[in-house]
C-alpha cells in the first residue's frame, strides 16, 4: 500500500536522514576492542535505521499498522488488568449457563455468548491466544526454513535437490488441506493443531531464504570473505544470512496474520481448543448457531448476532494489522526500493 | 515441439511429488492408530476381521502395505467413507461437480472483478477509486472467509430472503428430481435443456458461496493486477502507442492490459489451492453439497479415509492447475524460457 508515491517522500528523507550518499568502506574483519573502529562500522546502520524510522513515520498505512499492532500487544499483554480471570484457567471464558444476553447489559460491555461467556472476556484474552500461536508456528517455521533453506542454497548440489523436492512435495497441498489432513489424524487440541501448521508452513520459507542465500552468495563481498579465507560455515552465518534475511522477516510479519486466519478457518472446522476457550475461531463457530435460533430470554425474543460478530471483527483486525505492518517493512527494509 | 518437451518433462517431474504425497497421506493413514478400524464394525467375528486384515494386508510390514495401498490407490480402491455410506472414490465423482462448479464459478468472478478493479485502480492512481479499490483489497486478504460466509448469509438469506438459503437448486428442482446429469454442473446443463428458470435459480443459489469464496482471490488478482498495469503503462510501447495517438481506451484496454495480464494468471493459478481450501468452509457453511462439505463433515465424524482421500485428490489436481499455469506463462510471454 505504500509503494505509491516515491517522489513525495524520499527526496525528503533523502535531505534530513542522509546527507551524503557515499558508502563508508568496511573493514574486514571488526575488532571489538577497538571501539573507535566499532562506532565506525556501526554508523552506517545507525543512519540507516535512522531513515527508515523516518520513512516509517511518513507513511501513513505503516503508521496504522504498527499502532494497531501495538494495541494488540498491550491488550494481550494487560489481560489480566482489562478482565481479571476467574479461579480455575485463565483461558477458560467465565460463563453463566444462561441465554446470550445484549451488548451493554449488566456490565458485559461487549454482551455474553454461547453458555453466557462474556465477549470482552473473550476477545482479549483471545489475543493472546492468537498472539502466543501465530509467533510460535511462524518462528518455529522461520527456524526450521532458515536451516533447510540456507543449508541448501548455500551448499547445493544434491543436498540442494533433495530438500527443495521434499519442500515441493509439501507446497503441492493448499496450507489449509495439508493443515487439515495433518490435524485429522491427531488429538484435537491447540497444540496438535500449531504443530500442523508449522509442518505446513516452513517449506515457503525455506524455498525463501534458499533464493535469497543463492543471490547474496554471489555478492563480492562474500567472495572477498572466501578469498581472505574465512570458515564456511562463518561466511554462511555471519555474511550471507544477514543479508538475506529482510524479506523472510517481511513475509514473516505478513504470516503471523495469515496464521490466525487459518487457525480460525481450522478451529471453525472443529479442530483445535474446545467450547468455552478463548479463542476467537471458536468463538465465531460457537456463536454461529444464534444467527439462525433466536433466543428467548425473560420474555423478549431476539437474534445474537454479536456472538459471531464481535471475534470476527478481531480476527480482521488482528490480519490487517499485520498485513498492513509487512507492507510498510517491505518497502523500507529493502533499500534498492526505496531509493 | 520446444513447448511439448516442455510438458513431458514437467509432467515427469510430477511423479516424485505425487510419490511423496501419497507417502505423507500413508503415512498418515499409519498415524491415526488401528488402520483396520474402518473397515471392521462391533458385528463382525473374529473370523472376519481377520479376513479384513488379510484383505488389506495389516499384518505384513509397513512398506509391503505401502505398496499394496499404494495399488489400492491406483485401481481406485480408496476406502470406504462412512460420511458418505459410500466407498471413497464414488463419492467423490458424486460430489466432485457440485464443487468444480463453485470453484470455476468464484474463479471467473475472481478474476472479471479483480481484473477490472487492478485497471480501474492503476489508472486512476491516487483518486478515490484506487483508495478505495485498496482499502477493500487489504480487508480482502485479512478477512475470515467463513465469518464472512456467515453474515452474508444471516443477512442476505435469513434476516431479508434475498438469496435462498444452501443447496444449489430450490427443494422442488430435487422432489421433481427434474436436475439434468450430463457435465453435473447444473449452470451449463439447465442451458443445454434451455430450461431457464431453473438456470437463474441456480445462478440465485450459486451467488452466495461463490462470492463468499472469490473475495480473497479478487483482493489478490486487484492487487497483482494494479500493480502490473502501473509498470506496464511506463513502458516505452504504451509512449509509442500514446504518441500516435490511440485513444487511452484502447491503450489501457487493448495494448496495457495484455502484457499486464501475464503476472496475474501465475496468481490466479496459485490461488486454486486458496480457493480448494476455502470450499471447505464455505461449502459447509452454506450447505452447498459439494466435496468441501463432505470433507468438513468427515472431520466432525473422525472419518479418516474421506479426509485423507480428499486431501491426495487435492493434491492431484492442485499440481496439475500449477502445471497448466505454468504452460500457460510459457505460452503468453515468449521471454519465458523453457527450461
Amino acid at each position: 500500500m505504500t509503494d505509491d508515491n516515491p517522489k513525495k517522500d524520499i527526496p525528503n528523507a533523502d535531505k534530513k536522514a542522509i546527507p551524503e550518499a557515499k558508502v563508508p568502506e568496511r573493514k574486514a574483519k571488526s575488532n571489538i576492542f577497538n571501539i573507535e573502529g566499532l562506532t565506525k562500522e556501526i554508523e552506517p546502520r545507525i543512519r540507516e535505521l535512522k531513515s527508515s524510522f523516518l520513512l516509517f513515520r511518513e507513511n501513513i498505512t505503516a503508521m496504522i499498522g504498527l499502532v494497531l499492532v501495538l494495541f494488540i500487544v498491550i491488550v494481550a499483554v494487560c489481560a489480566p488488568l482489562i478482565c481479571p480471570p476467574g479461579l480455575g484457567d485463565p483461558m477458560d471464558m467465565p460463563k453463566d449457563i444462561k441465554p446470550p444476553k445484549k451488548p451493554g447489559s449488566d456490565g458485559h460491555i461487549l454482551g455474553t455468548g454461547h453458555h453466557g461467556a462474556d465477549m470482552l472476556y473473550g476477545i482479549v484474552w483471545g489475543a493472546r491466544t492468537s498472539i502466543t500461536t501465530s509467533l510460535f508456528v511462524v518462528l518455529t517455521g522461520l527456524l526450521i526454513g532458515l536451516v533447510v533453506g540456507a543449508i541448501a542454497g548455500y551448499y547445493g548440489g544434491k543436498v540442494d535437490n533433495l530438500m527443495m523436492r521434499i519442500t515441493d512435495i509439501f507446497l503441492s497441498l493448499p496450507a489449509l488441506i495439508l493443515a487439515m489432513a495433518i490435524a485429522s489424524i491427531l488429538e484435537r487440541n491447540l497444540q496438535n493443531m500449531m504443530l500442523a501448521l508449522i509442518i505446513v508452513w516452513w517449506p515457503s520459507y525455506a524455498r525463501l531464504i534458499r533464493a535469497q542465500v543463492m543471490s547474496v552468495k554471489e555478492n563480492t563481498s562474500v567472495e572477498a570473505a572466501r578469498a581472505i579465507g574465512v570458515k564456511k560455515s562463518s561466511i554462511l552465518f555471519k555474511h550471507i544470512i544477514p543479508n538475506s534475511i529482510s524479506p523472510l522477516i517481511v513475509s514473516a510479519t505478513m504470516d503471523i496474520g495469515s496464521v490466525v486466519l487459518v487457525a480460525a478457518g481450522l478451529s471453525y472446522i472443529g479442530f483445535g481448543v474446545n467450547s468455552g476457550y478463548a479463542e476467537w475461531g471458536r468463538m465465531i463457530s460457537d456463536g454461529k448457531d444464534y444467527f439462525m435460533l433466536p433466543v428467548t430470554y425473560y420474555g423478549t425474543s431476539y437474534v445474537a448476532w454479536w456472538v459471531a460478530v464481535f471475534p470476527g471483527i478481531a480476527i480482521l483486525t488482528f490480519a490487517m494489522s499485520f498485513s498492513l505492518l509487512g507492507d510498510a517493512l517491505r518497502d523500507i527494509l529493502d533499500p534498492r526500493l526505496r531509493r | 515441439m520446444r513447448m511439448l518437451n516442455y510438458i513431458v518433462k514437467r509432467l515427469m517431474l510430477l511423479i516424485p511429488v505425487l510419490i511423496g504425497v501419497s507417502l505423507i497421506v500413508f503415512s498418515l493413514t499409519r498415524i491415526s492408530g488401528n488402520p483396520a478400524a474402518g473397515y471392521i464394525n462391533d458385528k463382525m467375528t473374529p473370523g472376519q476381521i481377520q479376513q479384513v486384515y488379510e484383505k488389506y494386508h495389516f499384518d505384513e510390514p509397513i512398506w509391503t502395505q505401502y505398496v499394496y495401498w499404494a495399488e489400492g490407490i491406483i485401481e481406485l480402491d480408496w476406502g470406504w467413507s462412512k460420511t458418505a455410506a459410500l466407498p471413497v472414490t464414488e463419492a467423490i465423482t458424486l460430489f466432485f461437480p457440485a464443487t468444480l462448479e463453485l470453484t470455476l464459478v468464484s474463479m471467473l468472478l475472481a478474476v472479471f472483478v479483480g481484473i477490472y478493479l487492478g485497471i480501474g485502480s492503476a489508472v486512476k492512481r491516487n483518486k478515490p477509486f484506487d483508495h478505495v479499490t485498496r482499502v477493500v483489497s487489504l480487508i480482502g486478504v485479512s478477512l475470515p472467509i467463513f465469518w464472512l460466509a456467515l453474515i452474508l448469509q444471516f443477512f442476505l438469506s435469513y434476516q431479508y430472503s434475498i438469496f435462498p438459503y444452501g443447496d444449489r437448486l430450490d427443494d422442488i428442482y430435487y422432489i421433481n428430481k427434474s436436475i439434468p446429469n450430463i457435465t453435473g454442473l447444473i449452470l451449463i446443463d439447465s442451458l443445454l435443456i434451455g430450461n431457464m428458470q431453473m438456470f437463474f435459480n441456480g445462478v440465485k443459489h450459486i451467488f452466495l458461496p461463490a462470492m463468499c469464496l472469490s473475495f480473497g482471490t479478487v483482493a489478490i488478482v486487484t492487487r497483482i493486477m494494479r500493480n502490473s498495469m502501473l509498470e506496464v503503462l511506463n513502458l516505452d510501447y504504451i509512449k509509442t502507442a500514446r504518441a500516435k495517438g490511440l485513444n487511452e481506451r484502447t491503450i489501457i484496454w487493448k495494448h496495457a492490459r495484455k502484457n499486464a495480464m501475464i503476472p496475474t494468471i501465475t496468481v490466479v493459478g496459485l490461488s486454486f489451492g486458496g480457493l480448494l481450501g476455502g470450499a471447505v468452509l464455505t461449502e459447509s457453511i452454506f450447505s452447498w453439497p459439494g466435496l468441501g462439505k463432505w470433507s468438513a463433515d468427515s472431520i466432525r465424524e473422525f472419518d479418516y479415509n474421506s479426509v485423507l482421500g480428499f486431501c491426495l485428490l487435492i493434491a492431484c489436481i492442485y499440481v496439475l492447475v500449477n502445471l497448466v499455469v505454468d504452460v500457460m506463462y510459457a505460452y503468453l510471454d515468449p521471454r519465458v524460457r523453457l527450461e
